[in-house]
């Protein structure tokens, strides 16, 4: 392959006889920010373990900047780790955390010296470098870690869950940092989260993984706009894409969708599904972002599909910048984001705009993505 | 703060106790320091009315203790000589086993782990004639090296039990971290392990010295007279069937016996429960 910096070729990862990654294939570009996003258990982290050396490899291959990686040691892979935990050395001042792999690497003092400096500089942390971990605060404790990983130049740097110990404005701030950083330095980065948010807002390609397995591997836009199967569209996005039963019908000449409500049922157009002619009468999974199903002033007039109707509302839940409008649709709850000013009250009709570009559908079987 | 009687009663109790209690030390000192006559002639409890600091002075180096008047001097260095160098070795193994058994695992390491605990429940009695042979074999029978060996090859078994509970609990990511930073098996090891395990080895170290040190058994199974550690020669100090029995200078030689272990438990001992309870709460 041309160009591949990070390469992942066929890699499983069995524990006896449980296997936690099945065959898995990514190839990462150099300079890339790629994101494994999955809940707990998906072998994300394994993934990033493997990568990194930690953990033997089952089988299939790993390499880096051209080079089998395959029982290297985690030290000769030329990589760094920010660990979840940060994982400080707490009998070290600062200053020793982020010197010791260069004096492990035999660095000649000055050169340590002046790299620590630098380095302390760039994260803005040479006032702490002759305190303890114990005596840093969380983000600055993160700042340390980091500040270790960069000391090594290394060819791939590798984060695991690094930002879900600090509080929420702490993380929004260090998320900011960490993209400032990708940035600045260029250096391709594999970065394991849960946060589907993290994901989309760090990464220039995400891998969304489930039980062992990429489920998508893509840009934040493709995945987000167009998930391959109902897990991608459930996990990323918050709230949640609306996933609800509906059946594809022929309307005005092309083809739409039939969707119950709470008082009949309303039947949409369904630009997407254009070449679905032999479908008609077939019983889909349609999936409509929040965002694409609101009121008439918040929907995207430059889309080619907007469709209004009107619906009963169920529950208004108001976050402060929008409100979320739950509505009954194919028997599921399923929630609009709504301006947070908007007229919608519990019990009472209300004007709900879909735009029906935005909509996508799954077979409700293989939950595999239809059009 | 207003003392009720229910209060007073109870320091009343207490400090009751305290004297019971430390009666005994009070004897011992008091008779240390008061020619013999004023023992004999009755009064132990009484305080001397001619000090004197020779009891103190004979017990440690003009006494007859076995066949020679050395007094106890030679056999508190063998002590020292034994206890030093077993306490170390015994830490720092126990200390290496804890490290492998929690942070490279391998197949059947519980078992393993297992049998090393074993080890604390043998009774000293029965390993006595086994380990008079090994030792005969490995040409250390009758040596303080002998009497190192024998107490290293105990005190593994608690070092041990006592360092793998406190490892597991000691976060295997920084371990991680140090092996991306590019440190070998040793070098995690002295650089991120042990100076991150002072309130264990504390404990561990109070415990296998007190043991070592207050040993009579293996010292008078496995020792000749010119390695006797402490607790034998006192015992010989004491127990010699000549002449007047010299309570003073048994008095003084038993405190000498009793004073390293007094001094470590003072200096060590603030941190001997809290070392317990982080040993403990988790592993």
């Amino acid at each position: 392959m041309t160009n591949t910096f990070l390469n992942i070729d066929k890699v499983t990862k069995s524990y006896g006889a449980v296997r936690v990654l099945n065959e898995t294939d990514i190839a990462v570009q150099q300079g890339e920010f790629l994101v494994l996003v999955g809940p707990s258990g998906c072998g994300k982290s394994t993934l990033l373990n493997m990568i990194a050396g930690l953990e033997a490899i089952t089988s299939g291959e790993v390499s880096i900047n051209g080079r089998v990686v395959n029982g290297v040691p985690p030290a000769d892979r030329n990589i760094a780790m920010v660990f979840q935990s940060y994982a400080l050395y707490p009998n070290m001042t600062v200053r020793g955390n982020i010197s010791f792999s260069m004096e492990m690497h035999k660095v000649p003092k000055p050169e340590r010296e002046a790299k620590i400096a630098q380095v302390a500089e760039l994260l803005q942390i040479t006032h702490l470098l002759d305190r303890k971990p114990g005596q840093l605060s969380g983000g600055q404790r993160q700042r340390v870690a980091m500040g270790r990983a960069l000391t090594r130049d290394p060819d791939v740097f590798l984060f695991d869950e690094p930002l879900s110990n600090l509080d929420a404005k702490l993380r929004v701030d260090m998320r900011t940092e960490i993209k400032k950083l990708h940035q600045k330095l260029g250096t391709t980065i594999v970065y394991v989260t849960h946060d589907q948010v993290e994901a989309l807002t760090l990464s220039t390609r995400i891998a969304v993984m489930y039980g062992g397995d990429v489920q998508q591997l893509g840009t934040p836009d493709e995945v987000y706009h167009n998930p391959a199967n109902m897990f991608v569209a459930g996990f990323m996005g918050s709230p949640a894409m609306n996933l609800f039963p509906a059946e594809i019908v022929s309307l005005n000449g092309g083809i739409g969708v039939k969707v119950t409500t709470a008082g009949g049922y309303i039947t949409l157009p369904f630009p997407h599904g254009a070449a679905m002619e032999s479908d008609i009468g077939r019983e889909i999974v349609l999936g409509v972002r929040p965002e694409s199903m609101t009121d008439p002033e918040s929907a995207d007039h430059d889309s080619p599909c907007l469709e209004h109707v009107d619906l009963p509302v169920e529950l208004v839940e108001t976050t402060g910048a929008d409100s979320f409008v739950t509505i009954l649709l194919g028997g599921k709850e399923c929630i609009g984001r709504f301006r947070a000013k908007s007229a919608a009250t519990e019990g009472q009709l209300t004007h709900v705009t879909f735009d029906m570009s935005r909509a996508v559908a799954f077979d409700p079987k293989t939950e595999l993505r239809l059009a | 703060m207003t003392l009720r009687p229910a209060r007073i009663l109870l320091y009343a109790l207490l400090a009751l106790f305290c004297v019971y209690y430390l009666l005994p030390l009070y004897v011992m000192l008091v008779n240390s320091v008061k020619p013999l006559s004023e023992i004999t002639s009755g009064g132990m409890m009484n305080l001397p009315q001619a000090w004197t600091l020779a009891p103190w002075k004979n017990a440690w180096s003009e006494a007859q203790v076995g066949v020679a008047a050395t007094g106890l001097k030679p056999y508190f260095l063998n002590s020292f000589a034994m206890v030093i160098p077993a306490v170390t070795i015994a830490t720092v193994l126990g200390a290496l086993n804890g490290y492998v058994l929690t942070k490279w695992r391998f197949r059947g390491d519980t078992i393993l782990f297992g049998l090393m605990l074993f080890g604390c429940f043998i009774p000293f009695q029965i390993v006595l004639i086994p380990m008079a042979r090994s030792l005969g074999f490995l040409n250390l029978s009758g040596t303080v090296g002998g009497l190192v060996f024998v107490h290293v090859v105990y005190g593994i078994s608690f070092s041990t039990l006592y360092f793998r509970n406190y490892y597991a609990a000691f976060p295997t990511e920084l371990v991680r971290a140090a092996e991306i930073d590019g440190a070998g098996f040793f070098t995690i090891f002295w650089r991120i392990l042990l100076p991150n395990s002072g309130p264990i080895a504390v404990v561990c170290v109070i415990w296998l010295f007190t043991n070592i040190w207050n040993d009579f058994l293996f010292g008078a199974s496995f020792s000749d007279f010119s390695s006797q550690p402490m607790t034998v020669a006192l015992n010989n100090l004491v127990q010699s069937s000549t002449g007047e029995k010299e309570y003073n200078v048994h008095f003084a030689g038993a405190i000498m016996a009793a004073l390293p272990t007094l001094f470590v438990y003072i200096v060590a001992g603030r941190f001997f429960v809290r070392g317990l309870m982080s040993g403990s709460v988790k592993g």
